[in-house]
């Protein structure tokens, strides 16, 4: 826990937040509305005897009391799919309608991907793409158990994306969720800060910017960017931000999102942040009690 | 005709006749056979296309693609063609298979977990044809797929393919 210190002065009641660390988390899952619909999937739990406690602000995340998530039926029919509550959060603000053509960057293993199918009643293009292709075959085996048929999967470095690819050369939407130091996945990865280090913040923050503008330059005039992190590092979230807003036609904003989070910052070691970054959204583990996340609404103005 | 590019996705020629890949199915074979062993209606893929990548893997897709197409994957594999006895997939099969009136076995709980885990079973009740079967079982008031089946000489194979088998 030694390399979160450096958050003291951000966090409000940081001991809780040490505290929360700390602490395990149980099994979230998400329902699958391409599959099934929320009811069924419900009365499909109970019959199968497992309880579940659905989250106050989305009817479609589940807290599921078993210890064995994946050998249910629920999961064998792909109507759930095992995710953390706040890795649901960047979906519901990125907001893809049915129809859309919509980028995931960096997709696998296709969590975030097949929820951006689902809320687009699996119509439309998500283009979901890695520079892994190990993680690229785990992405494949989840969107066809959950029965996306809206997914088009590329292999490639986001930084540099080609569109050449495809018949269109602009994306609706694009969602960036980002390769990071992963600080807030520490409750179910205990040892997410073995390797911790400033160096290692400073390397994968440069992939981010490159990401991020990529992103914002493959989407239309008036469309959506979400980019989002599982780290509380500023670094790599309000810095990358900024970059973003210095570099290309973009502009921080406001969504609604109905859990505890802080604003995002507008300093941080020395530097400062333009204010718009206070409308991103800092979700802290002893919040919700789930994991942490950090995620950014842009509009594309260009 | 050419030969079939086992490295890239090509969509599917709309019928027979505007064929121009040695071996390769269209669209209406695909759609007619859904229809003719399983009974789905070929209402259903009004949206979708269909593709060939590798020999005789057919992928149904609902989004946007120019053909041809060298990319890892669209929507998912759904049949199994150039071979004698087509075959869909189990994901299809979860996927579309809740509108099929053919071919659609029912199974009781206990069969349904033996289906499940890949196991092969007698079952002597089944008066339908022989071939590829859909497995399927009551779950929250209605029938849902499980998989694809194979039934020979009184016994139901379960064809769930290893990594989607799950001990239930
Ligand atoms: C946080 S994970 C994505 C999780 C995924 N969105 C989900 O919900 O299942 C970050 C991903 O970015 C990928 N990645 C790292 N660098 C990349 C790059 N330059 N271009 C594309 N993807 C990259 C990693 O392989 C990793 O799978």
């Amino acid at each position: 826990m030694e390399p979160l210190e450096r958050y003291r002065p951000i966090v409000d009641d940081f001991d809780a937040f040490l505290e929360a660390c700390e602490r395990p988390l149980g099994n979230a899952a998400r329902v699958n509305t391409i599959k099934a619909s929320v009811e069924r999937t419900l009365e499909a739990l109970e019959e199968e005897g497992l309880a579940y406690e659905q989250a106050d602000w989305n009817p479609r995340v589940l807290d599921l009391e078993t210890g064995s998530p994946g050998s249910t039926w629920t999961s064998f029919h792909g109507f759930t799919h095992g995710q953390e509550e706040v890795s649901a959060v960047p979906p519901v603000v990125l907001d893809p309608q049915p129809g859309e053509r919509v980028w995931d960057s960096c997709a696998a293993p296709g969590g975030k991907a097949t929820q951006l199918a689902a809320l687009m009643d699996d119509e439309g293009t998500v283009v979901a793409n890695d520079n892994n292709l190990g993680r690229i075959s785990a992405l494949r085996f989840n969107a066809e158990r959950l029965g996306a048929t809206s997914l088009a999967v590329t292999n490639a470095d986001a930084r540099n994306y080609s569109l050449n690819r495809f018949d269109f050369d602009e994306f609706d939407r694009a969602l960036v969720d980002a390769p990071c130091t992963c600080e807030g996945t520490i409750r179910k990865n205990p040892d997410a800060l073995d390797n911790w280090s400033e160096g290692a913040i400073a390397s994968v923050a440069g992939v981010q910017k490159g990401i991020l503008r990529r992103a914002i330059q493959a989407t239309r005039e008036g469309g959506t960017v979400v980019y989002s992190t599982c780290t509380f590092a500023p670094e790599e979230n309000e810095a990358v931000v900024q970059h973003a807003l210095e570099e290309e036609d973009c502009r921080v904003v406001d969504f609604d999102l109905d859990l505890e989070y802080s604003p995002g910052l507008t300093e941080w070691d020395g530097e400062e942040f333009d204010s718009s970054l206070e409308r991103t959204a800092r979700i802290y583990p002893h919040q919700n009690d789930t994991g942490g996340f950090f995620v950014t609404k842009l509009e594309v103005t260009a | 005709m050419s030969e079939n590019d086992g490295q890239r996705f090509d969509r599917l020629p709309a019928t027979p006749a505007e064929r121009t890949v040695e071996g390769r199915v269209s669209r209406e074979e695909v759609v007619d056979y859904f229809e003719d062993r399983f009974g789905i209606p070929p209402e259903t893929f009004a949206d979708y296309t269909f593709w060939e990548k590798g020999a005789g893997k057919i992928w149904i897709y609902a989004g946007e693609a120019p053909t041809p197409l060298e990319i890892e994957a669209i929507g998912m594999t759904c049949l199994r063609t150039r071979q004698e006895h087509w075959k869909p997939t189990t994901d299809f099969v979860q996927r579309f298979g809740g509108r099929a009136t053919d071919c659609v076995i029912e199974l009781d709980r206990e069969e349904a977990r033996a289906f499940a885990t890949g196991e092969d079973q007698e079952i002597e009740r089944w008066e339908g044809d022989w071939g590829y079967l859909i497995g399927a079982h009551t779950i929250a008031d209605d029938l849902e797929p499980i998989g694809i089946g194979l039934y020979v000489h009184g016994e139901l194979r379960s064809m769930v393919p290893k990594g989607r088998q799950r001990e239930l």
